[in-house]
């Protein structure tokens, strides 16, 4: 039912972990219905330097938060920002249909993570 | 990689016993036993001996056996044999929040269909308490349906006192015994039910045929009509080669009961005490000793069983979970949240389900896997603290 896209970064996660010094952070989701994102960023220049993820979830869910972690990362924040739910499904050369709403949520995730940024960097 | 295949309550591989059993009538013993010419009379023969076999390992009478194809038309036909073959039109019929769907949307049917229907709550380790049970009982209540040994979580019904207790109302009693035949002693007699459903390919039988027992002297109407078989209960050419499969399979399972039975518990036992003092914040689901034999049932908080699934089916073991993730709905199991877990808690399970090509060494693989996966998924959750002990 997944592609060996998704598996490979299912199984082997990139850029996973909690980032002590992020300059945003990102949760989307809710643990009761089955997927808790949080993406971390550092932004250096408005340009993302780093990204990171923790995630609660199923198959897709961890594969969809691994994937916008390395299309994040090199993109200025108003790149980043145009990065949406079919592109990381896209990347993973797609996803079940049922797992298209509940989990992909990484790329609101890492929206909400920018949204923090500028909210404590005003005018960037 | 040899797979280690941990999930027997989904199904089973036919013995090789049964299968040769078996053989002959999928090839030259092929003649429809209704013929009366002595092809015919010899496949019946052979049919009524399976019957005598299925009955025997229940301590039922051969007259009390039909065949069906499989657990979910013993279910149909217990159910909707019992309701619809009343002589009175309607009246209330209990059943628990734990059944498989076989039971649930079986009732539910009928609940759409002129009957009254109660769902009876468990307490937290699956289990029917008769207080429960004697407060929903009413003067129109004419059947109680009771999984055996559940499905998921394996919890174990005290079936004798749940009969006493619904049989001194008039309540006749049916109960799925899939899961439970061949796993614990079943007496029909000495439990006092009055039908039980039951399924080959639960028993290393073949898939697509079962049985229910119903007791002499109950007035059942049939489901499927046409040509009278079994009785005129259960129309339709019989599955002869299942039938034999299933006649086999019974008879190897109840000797199992005092040899392969025990092996697969001490492994079982095994099993869930190295994992739970292995692993922080993990749980056993279902009753602590009233539990299949095969069934290990765990919870693991912070994480999600569907991942945990994968991830032990990339390392060559067979698993199943109750979490919503991994289910077509995407709601969590019906059996998890009735005994009280939260949607979150209940993503974290994971069945294992044991059965006869299981070993020792097959356990120890299983016991490094399961925490090193659980550790891996805990260290990228951004729940919890993530560790093991
Ligand atoms: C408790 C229970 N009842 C009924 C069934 C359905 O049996 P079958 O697959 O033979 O229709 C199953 C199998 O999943 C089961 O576990």
């Amino acid at each position: 039912m997944y592609s060996e896209k998704v598996m490979d970064h299912f199984m082997n996660p990139r850029n996973v972990g909690e980032m002590k010094d992020a300059d945003g952070v990102g949760e989307v989701g809710n643990p009761t219905c089955g997927d808790l994102m949080k993406i971390y960023i550092k932004v250096e220049n408005g340009i993302i330097t780093n990204v990171m993820f923790q995630t609660f979830g199923c198959g897709a869910a961890i594969a969809t938060s691994s994937m916008i972690t390395e299309l994040a990362k090199g993109k200025t924040i108003d790149e980043a920002l145009k990065l949406t739910r079919d592109d990381v499904a896209e990347e993973l050369d797609g996803l079940p249909p049922i797992k298209m709403h509940c989990s992909n949520l990484s790329a609101d995730a890492l929206r909400a993570a920018i949204e923090d940024y500028r909210k404590k960097n005003p005018g960037k | 990689m040899k797979r280690i295949y941990m999930d027997h309550s989904g199904t089973t591989p036919i013995d090789p016993r049964v299968l040769e059993a078996m053989m002959p009538f999928l090839t030259e013993k092929f003649a429809n036993p209704s013929s009366i010419y002595t092809e015919g009379r010899e496949v019946r023969a052979s049919l009524d001996q399976a019957r005598v076999q299925v009955a025997k390992a229940l301590n039922a009478d051969a007259g009390e056996i039909t065949f069906t194809s499989g657990g979910t038309e013993s279910d149909n036909l217990g159910i909707k044999g019992i309701a619809l073959g009343r002589k009175e039109k309607g009246g209330h019929i209990i059943t628990t929040t734990i059944e498989h769907h076989a039971v649930t949307h079986t009732v539910d049917y009928l609940g759409e269909n002129g009957f009254d229907i109660s769902f009876l709550p468990v307490n937290k380790y699956g289990q029917v308490e008769l207080e429960t049970l004697e407060n929903e009982i009413r003067d129109d209540t004419f059947l109680l349906s009771l999984v055996y040994g559940n499905n998921e979580i394996g919890t174990i019904q005290d079936m004798r006192d749940i009969v006493k207790l619904a049989h001194k109302h008039d309540v006749l009693v049916h109960t799925d015994a899939v899961q439970a035949v061949a796993k614990i002693p079943i007496d029909v007699k000495d439990l006092g039910v009055d039908l039980l459903s039951l399924s080959g390919h639960k028993i290393y039988g073949p898939k697509g045929i079962g049985a229910l027992y119903a007791r002499k002297g109950l007035r059942l109407a049939a489901v499927q009509h046409g040509g009278g078989h079994e009785k005129n209960l259960r129309s339709g050419t019989e599955n002869v080669a299942g039938v034999i499969g299933l006649g086999k399979a019974m008879e190897i399972g109840e000797i199992g009961l005092t040899t392969e039975i025990p092996r697969v518990k001490a492994m079982r036992d095994r099993l869930v005490k190295c994992i739970l003092s292995e692993l922080e914040d993990s749980y056993l689901n279902g009753h602590p000793e009233k539990r299949l034999p095969h069934n290990a049932h765990f919870r693991f908080s912070y994480i999600e069983g569907e991942a945990l699934l994968l991830n032990l089916d990339m390392m060559g073991i067979v698993a199943s979970t109750g979490s919503a993730c991994s289910s077509k709905s995407l709601k969590a199991s019906h059996v998890l949240l009735a005994i009280g877990l939260t949607p979150e808690q209940a993503h974290g399970s994971l069945r294992l389900t044991l059965g006869k090509g299981n070993t020792d060494e097959e356990i120890d693989t299983v016991l490094e896997a399961v925490p090193k996966v659980v550790k891996k998924l805990r260290a990228m959750s951004p729940l919890g603290h993530g560790g093991g002990k």
